[in-house]
């Protein structure tokens, strides 16, 4: 994590901002744990971060063995919405749980944005 | 044929809007150049997009280039504009048929008899689709219009069930960039190569051993609902993930160069296809 801390209530900001985006987080990669978070009330972090990271490792590491390379955005689709991931190369994952009908390429646009501040 | 080319590649080249484009084609395709014929109907699908005989003649070309994806979306683009188009309907029985569908493929042809209840080819297909004998797309499954679509490879007899290696048949990239996993991480079919054209499916799907569940289990915690998909986007390629039934796995792989949005097509056609082959071998 390269950024200060300030940094990453802006970077969440970015994220959540958008509409029909419930909550964005920072999660270290390697070890699932909440870095930063801003979340609805209800969204239990610490548990979703946790999956998020493993998930992200599986993912990665079949891409990897795919040979389409490293993993530079990813969307889980559910029947009532979505978590929209985008690893970060000093290891984070900076994570947004939506809507179903966000747009999902906003929200995209706005977790690179965050990534590149996060570092 | 060569003199009809010729004129017709004349007409063309005098009036950029004749309708002379279907027929140019046709003959083009008829006669294997299906380069040429595919920048022809491509022009022509451009200046005309509405109309169901441009993508009708799109398609058989795409289909002869075992571009079977692209050639249903043709077919059925042709169906929105024109419901009844006989040529559309006797594609999409062909690419049914294809994929072992026989019902579907019945069910085409029937709406193809009824609006052309003249055509013996038509009659002949469906006669043979029912009974599952052999040699019903030489008959005119395949067929479009009153000429014979060329099958590009051989077709399992009707009656015949799926074989377990035809899970994505027909469909592109069956052999490279489809996979369909149990919840192990054990292949059930498909395969997958990587840029250098390794096979890499053991590799892959044994890192995608367990997605399935923890998917499931991120978005309970969520209060979703169930999955519906994966998509990932990778420096190289794209990959998609969706679960065909409650415990297994499906991947497709494509370079960068097949935006996601098109990527969750081909996955939902694969997973339609996978989850059959499972009902069927369940």
């Amino acid at each position: 994590m390269t950024a200060p801390a300030a940094a990453y209530g802006k970077a969440l900001d970015l994220i959540t901002r958008v509409r029909g985006v419930r909550g964005a987080m920072l999660v270290s990669a390697e070890d699932g744990i909440v870095v930063a978070e801003q979340l609805m009330e209800g969204i239990k972090g610490p548990a979703v971060s946790a999956l998020a990271a493993s998930l992200a490792t599986r993912l990665r590491r079949a891409m990897e063995a795919a040979g389409v390379g490293a993993s530079l955005f990813w969307h889980l689709q559910a029947e009532h919405g979505a978590l929209l991931v985008v690893p970060t190369p000093a290891g984070t994952l900076v994570v947004a749980v939506a809507e179903p009908d966000v747009n999902v390429g906003l929200v995209r646009l706005e977790l690179l944005r965050a990534a590149e501040v996060v570092g | 044929m060569a003199d009809e080319i010729k004129t017709l590649s004349s007409q063309l080249a005098q009036d950029p809007d004749s309708l002379v484009f279907l027929r140019l084609g046709e003959l083009l395709r008829q006669k294997g150049n299906l380069d040429t014929a595919h920048r022809v109907a491509l022009t022509g699908l451009e200046r005309h997009p509405h109309l169901p005989d441009a993508h009708d003649l799109y398609a058989r070309i795409l289909a002869d280039k075992h571009d079977y994806e692209r050639a249903f979306d043709e077919w059925d683009m042709a169906l929105r504009i024109a419901p009844d188009h006989v040529g559309a309907l006797k594609g999409l029985a062909f690419l049914y048929f294809k994929v072992g569908d026989v019902q579907q493929a019945a069910a085409h042809l029937e709406a193809a008899q009824r609006a052309a209840p003249d055509d013996p080819g038509v009659a002949q297909a469906l006669a043979m689709a029912r009974g599952g004998g052999p040699g019903a797309t030489e008959a005119g499954v395949g067929a479009s219009g009153t000429e014979a679509l060329t099958a590009p490879e051989p077709i399992a007899p009707a009656a015949q069930p799926l074989e377990e290696a035809r899970v994505f048949a027909g469909l592109e990239g069956a052999q490279e960039g489809l996979l369909l996993l149990d919840a192990s991480g054990r292949v059930l079919g498909g395969a997958l190569k990587d840029p250098s054209g390794r096979n890499v499916t053991e590799a892959v799907a044994a890192y995608l051993a367990g997605v399935s569940q923890e998917a499931a289990r991120t978005v309970k915690l969520l209060s979703l609902g169930k999955w519906t998909g994966l998509a990932a986007e990778g420096d190289l390629g794209h990959v998609h993930l969706a679960p065909p039934t409650g415990d297994a796995l499906l991947l497709v792989v494509r370079d960068r160069a097949v935006p996601m949005g098109r990527l969750a097509i081909i996955a939902q056609r694969a997973a339609l296809a996978a989850r059959r082959w499972l009902e069927a071998h369940a």
